[in-house]
């Protein structure tokens, strides 16, 4: 271990985390309301980020038509995430309903693709570099510490307010799934899609919000993932870090999503302060190892609902 | 209130389920539905819920009336909003949620202020005192009778004038049964509400309604004032498991039963 790094390690593991987390958020929150794990989630993600840098007027060619301020091109990206969300519920899962589950799972996979390609037609395939970042990457906030290397811990300040905006999405999704009237019928939804009907809950109108809140807050996490690393294509990537994410937290807890996050942020942080690092890209498989522990002990997760079995 | 009238119902659009079922339930009565597994019961109450369609199932002649509405054609949502709710057979309730949080799904749809909602709660705990107890456990682990009454207080907070019951005695020891169906009886005649109940325990359902209609392989074959049925002979016979003579029966006639059976079919 490189003892003088980990201080430093620590902080942005979990600040890192946090945005994992709010990723993670995005499938867990389709998961509960309809059991379909969505693996078109990361592409989602990438379409918010590239929809900001649009809505930002970035392109590099110099030909924007709209250069708006990035608070404005976030709030433009979230109106046309939300009708993207929408549309895919009307378009691609409502013809399904009462199918398997695996078909429209392996649905989702496909419609991973799709995003992908339109994406690259819309953008172009070249990553860009142009982000509009709130800071400078130097901008840093410095909290001594001795004996960490050079005596104090280094923060960006992206990063946390990264952080910072992830947690208060995730206290609001918590708050409105447990406290208010929607969220009761999106959990009541997700436990029995009949029952849910018969108690007069309209379940097409849940699965449509719950689409509409997951691509909310899946542009949400890619504007943050690209002030961090700027916008590409392989931004769809980030969904392999937020899987170990929500199986360690439990595939039905929010709160364990978010903390799955900061664990998974953790261990990639912790391990790539540790000193010998032999085995190549050991900070993206420790996350996964972690999984595979907490499995073995707890197979629902840190968070997750036991199945109800009664004799 | 509710009319259903000569109604045929397909699943899949080639398996004809219900063939011309016609049957009534008059304002604040209790009228059950009697037959065997399989003779079409739990498609009829479908069939006025509107949960048919999310099966795959439709209702392709006649009608379905509540007070002078079409309604063989809304979404479920909808005809809970005009005040039928089923309780659907094996009491299925939301096994991760509360008590209290299972009884409030069931006023959802209605958007009533804290206050109202509080007192239906009450009111719904004045049925079952059970319930009050147990308000904030995980509703998953109640025994089989703590469920079906969460399952029927849940329909109950909808502030339904029709419920729709589907074997409200599905596994459940004599006793509780009849603990049950009391309560059944005391909302029929405290809340003012219209029952049409599904049963395969004949005897129950006999005592507690005013009329019952009995069905074999889709169709209504027999129907009358409960107290009626409750001394018809084939009644006694097929359902009630008695003989003419009032003893119990003998597997020695089976065989007569089956060709009586068959007659009624």
């Amino acid at each position: 271990m490189n003892w003088p790094l980990v201080p430093q390690q620590l902080i942005t593991g979990i600040l890192n985390g946090g945005v994992i987390g709010l990723i993670a958020l995005g499938i867990v929150l389709i998961y509960k309301s309809s059991e379909v794990f969505n693996f078109a989630h990361g592409h989602m993600v990438m379409w918010g980020a590239f929809l900001t840098w649009w809505f930002a007027g970035a392109a590099e060619t110099g030909s924007e038509l709209l250069n708006l301020p990035l608070w404005a091109a976030v709030m433009g990206a979230l109106a046309v995430s939300v009708l993207l969300g929408l549309l895919i519920e009307r378009m691609a899962l409502r013809p399904m309903t009462g199918q398997p589950l695996l078909s429209i799972i392996l649905m989702t996979l496909g419609l991973a693709q799709l995003l992908e390609g339109l994406a690259s037609i819309a953008f172009g395939v070249e990553p860009k570099s142009n982000f509009p970042a709130p800071f400078s990457p130097g901008d840093v906030l410095v909290i001594p510490f001795p004996g960490a290397f050079g005596d104090a811990i280094r923060l960006k300040y992206t990063l946390v307010v990264a952080f910072g905006v992830a947690l208060l999405g995730a206290l609001l999704l918590i708050w409105f799934f447990n406290r208010t009237r929607t969220g009761l019928a999106m959990r009541a939804t997700s436990e029995n899609h009949e029952v849910a009907q018969s108690v007069g809950i309209n379940v097409s109108r849940v699965f449509a919000l719950s689409w509409a809140l997951a691509g909310m807050v899946a542009t949400l996490g890619g504007v943050l993932m690209a002030i961090l690393t700027g916008v590409s294509l392989n931004l769809a990537t980030v969904v392999l870090v937020a899987f170990p994410a929500i199986l360690l937290g439990g595939l039905e807890s929010l709160g364990g999503a978010v903390l799955g996050g900061v664990l998974v942020g953790l261990s990639q942080a912790l391990v790539q302060a540790a000193r010998p690092i032999e085995v190549r890209n050991s900070a993206e498989i420790a996350p996964y190892i972690l999984l595979l522990i907490v499995l073995i002990i707890r197979p629902e997760g840190l968070f997750g609902q036991k199945r109800i079995e009664r004799v | 209130m509710l009319r259903i009238h000569n109604i045929e119902v397909v699943y899949s659009d080639v398996i004809l389920v219900l063939r011309g079922v016609s049957l009534e339930v008059p304002q604040g009565a209790i009228v059950a539905l009697l037959g065997a597994n399989g003779a079409g019961k739990s498609t009829t109450l479908k069939a006025v819920s509107g949960l048919l369609r999310s099966q795959q199932g439709e209702v392709t002649r006649g009608s379905i009336e509540f007070h002078g509405e079409r309604i063989d054609r809304r979404a479920p949502d909808e005809i809970v909003r005009m005040g039928i709710v089923q309780v659907l057979e094996g009491r299925p309730l939301f096994q991760h949620l509360t008590v209290e949080e299972n009884l409030l799904t069931g006023a959802l749809f209605r958007k009533a202020a804290p206050r109202a909602l509080r007192q239906d709660l009450d009111e719904v705990y004045s049925y079952f005192p059970r319930l009050a107890e147990f308000r904030h456990r995980t509703a998953g682990y109640l025994s089989g009778g703590e469920q079906q009454m969460v399952v029927i207080g849940r329909a109950l907070m909808a502030k339904p004038r029709l419920m729709l019951l589907d074997e409200p005695s599905l596994g459940l020891a004599p006793l509780l049964v009849q603990s049950i169906f009391q309560v059944i009886r005391r909302i029929n005649q405290e809340s003012g509400v219209s029952m049409l109940i599904v049963e395969q325990n004949a005897n129950v359902a006999l005592q507690i309604s005013e009329h019952a209609y009995v069905m074999e392989l889709g169709r209504i074959v027999l129907d009358g004032p409960s107290a009626e049925l409750q001394e018809n002979a084939d009644i006694k016979e097929f359902y009630l498991g008695l003989t003419q003579v009032g003893e119990r029966k003998s597997y020695r006639e089976v065989k007569h039963y089956r060709r009586r059976k068959r007659w009624l079919g």
